[in-house]
């Protein structure tokens, strides 16, 4: 995958009406798999993580991770993006296909992987920059420095996470840290659309915020779905009942590796799942 | 439960008295520690206090402008102007160097090296060269610049002895400094698409200044300080009447030139109280030391004040 050295124009992708989603394929077309993982395992070292996972995220919509602590959701998640690859004695088996284009191979550039996917981590993490600072890190990185580019970029990105009319008197005054939590998250939001994503990979992003600022990411995210991809893991199953069009509930075997154990629409994952796991987990029987 | 309880603690019924024994010996303990620690801060403030206080009285009616500016004379109290002028010099030249080899091999030992026998033995020569006595720098650098490279005493031979000296020093620290921004700061400029050296460039190295500057400042106080090992490097003597027009820097008597003798003021210090004769000799070794005190301070500042707005410049817009 080659890098693009020439950084597209500053529009984010326009968002496309789109017929409401009453009820979601799960057997979509192919034209429309925008992530297909194929027997996917995760060990640290001799650990293994993450066992024999095989699924598929449709475009543009929401896919939830739900499961217990230790059931390998996050560890899954990271390696659409590979952030994986930064964890020492961790190693990825089986293909993840991005537009059916494995991203695992060796060859494929994690710099470019991670402009198309980006996220959003649990914890928010501006940088201790100025508000516009940290929307245009990374189109900076990218060799963007048109002065008039970079503000429309940043005006178009906050206002897309739903932050511009709080922040846009004080841009370049306020540091990124100087805003509350909620705030923070969204700001994140906005310096991951600012380098123009297709997926977008959030790690519980509303677990460390209050339940108002929560409600405004579940919004944000509705709205985002319309032109993204996204990934996101929840300890919080109302919110994956809330948000996503798609649950895949993941759990950990007897030798403490997650698995999936089923993937369905999250309205059937929620009233009528197949598995008694899925059941009893989210009637609250266990984890 | 009630009695259960009551069975278990005391069964006499004798309520304990809030004022009680059992408590004296540890609160006795907690007063003992206060004590001592606020006694031991005191201590050293006292020290630091009481070296600054002696000097500015020693140094009282000697120190002026024209000590400072001047050179040092035969007949008069004279001043101190060229070892002054020596020891920035000498400063700034070791620094050129240190400071960005330092830099680089924190970065590399933090960010790159991994955790192996060739990063153990680097971590080792650290250590053992951090702990050589300074002498022992100062005749290494007398056999390997001054007569090995036929470079006789000069500035460019005490600058590189220094920075044998420093470099682990300045290394381990911007290592510990870079080490100590968080994780989380990495993690989200690479998920950004940021390669690995834009992120060590654009956010932890902005982020580690602050301890960045403690390296420079800890190194910078260790090269001002140092006598022993400039003085088989950078020379011991008086030094000449410099011309400062002279800018010619590969000529030996243009003060700009690394390829000149350099005393400093602590050799110079040294050099006035171990051999020096002059009538005025104990006012300049005061003097000095005042002005060396004095230059320590101004230089920590200094460096905090550059280091407090390098940091908002390379984070902030």
């Amino acid at each position: 995958m080659p890098i693009t050295a020439v950084y597209p124009e500053p529009v984010l992708r326009r968002v496309e009406v789109t017929a409401p989603r009453a009820a979601v394929q799960v057997a979509a077309r192919p034209a429309d798999i925008k992530i297909a993982t194929e027997h996917v395992s995760i060990s640290y070292g001799d650990k293994v993580a993450v066992r024999d996972v095989s699924l598929t995220v449709q475009d543009r919509s929401i896919l939830a991770l739900i499961g217990p602590s230790g059931s390998g959701k996050s560890t899954f998640l990271r390696c659409f993006n590979r952030m994986n690859d930064l964890i020492p004695g961790a190693s990825v088996k089986g293909e993840v296909c991005l537009d059916g284009e494995n991203v695992m191979e060796a060859d494929v550039s994690v710099v470019e992987l991670r402009r198309r996917v980006g996220m959003v981590f649990q914890r928010p993490n501006p940088f201790p920059m100025s508000i516009y600072e940290n929307v245009a890190y990374g189109p900076r990185r990218r060799g963007l420095n048109d002065r008039r580019k970079l503000n429309d970029l940043v005006e178009t990105s906050l206002k897309r996470a739903a932050l511009w009319d709080e922040v846009k008197d004080d841009l370049r005054r306020k540091s990124g840290l100087a805003l509350s939590g909620g705030q923070q998250q969204r700001l994140c939001i906005a310096r991951v659309l600012a380098t123009d994503p297709e997926v977008i990979l959030m790690d519980e992003p509303a677990s460390a915020l209050d339940p108002v600022s929560t409600l405004r990411i579940e919004e944000l995210m509705r709205e985002l779905r319309e032109a993204y991809t996204i990934v996101i893991v929840t300890h919080n199953m109302q919110q994956a009942a809330r948000v996503s069009d798609v649950t895949a509930f993941f759990t950990m075997a007897d030798d403490r590796a997650g698995y999936l154990v089923e993937v369905g629409p999250t309205g059937q994952i929620f009233t009528r799942p197949s598995e008694q796991l899925t059941e009893d987990y989210i009637s609250g029987r266990f984890g | 439960m009630t009695a259960n309880a009551g069975s278990i603690g005391r069964s006499s019924g004798a309520k304990p008295s809030l004022k009680g024994k059992a408590s004296r010996g540890s609160i006795l303990a907690d007063r003992a520690a206060t004590v001592v620690l606020w006694g031991t801060g005191a201590l050293v403030l006292l020290i630091l206090g009481s070296i600054i206080l002696h000097f500015a009285m020693a140094a009282w009616g000697v120190v002026s402008l024209s000590f400072i500016l001047d050179n040092p004379s035969q007949t008069t109290l004279g001043g101190i102007m060229p070892v002054l002028w020596n020891s920035i010099y000498m400063l700034a030249l070791t620094m050129l160097i240190a400071v960005p080899v330092g830099l680089l091999g924190g970065i590399y030992m933090a960010e790159y090296a991994g955790d192996n026998i060739v990063t153990g033995a680097i971590r080792f020569a650290e250590e053992s060269i951090s702990s050589v006595p300074s002498i022992v720098v100062g005749l290494f650098g007398l056999i390997l610049f001054v007569d090995d490279f036929h470079w006789g005493f000069t500035a460019l031979a005490g600058a590189l002895a220094l920075t044998f000296f420093n470099l682990p020093l300045m290394t381990r620290l911007s290592e510990q400094a870079l080490r100590a921004v968080p994780q989380d700061e990495r993690s989200a400029s690479l998920a950004l698409g940021a390669t690995k050296w834009q992120t060590i460039r654009h956010v932890v190295v902005p982020l580690a200044i602050p301890g960045l500057i403690t390296g420079v400042i800890l190194t910078a106080g260790r090269v001002f300080g140092e006598a022993a090992v400039l003085l088989f490097t950078a020379g011991i003597g008086t030094p000449p009447h410099y011309n400062f027009m002279n800018l010619d820097i590969t000529n030996p008597t243009s003060p700009w030139s690394p390829f000149r003798p350099a005393t400093t003021l602590s050799v110079y210090i040294y050099k006035l109280n171990s051999e020096g004769l002059g009538a005025f000799k104990n006012q300049i070794v005061d003097g000095s030391a005042a002005i060396l005190i004095s230059m320590v301070l101004i230089f920590n500042l200094g460096a905090r004040f550059v280091g407090r707005v390098l940091s908002r410049k390379l984070t902030a817009s």
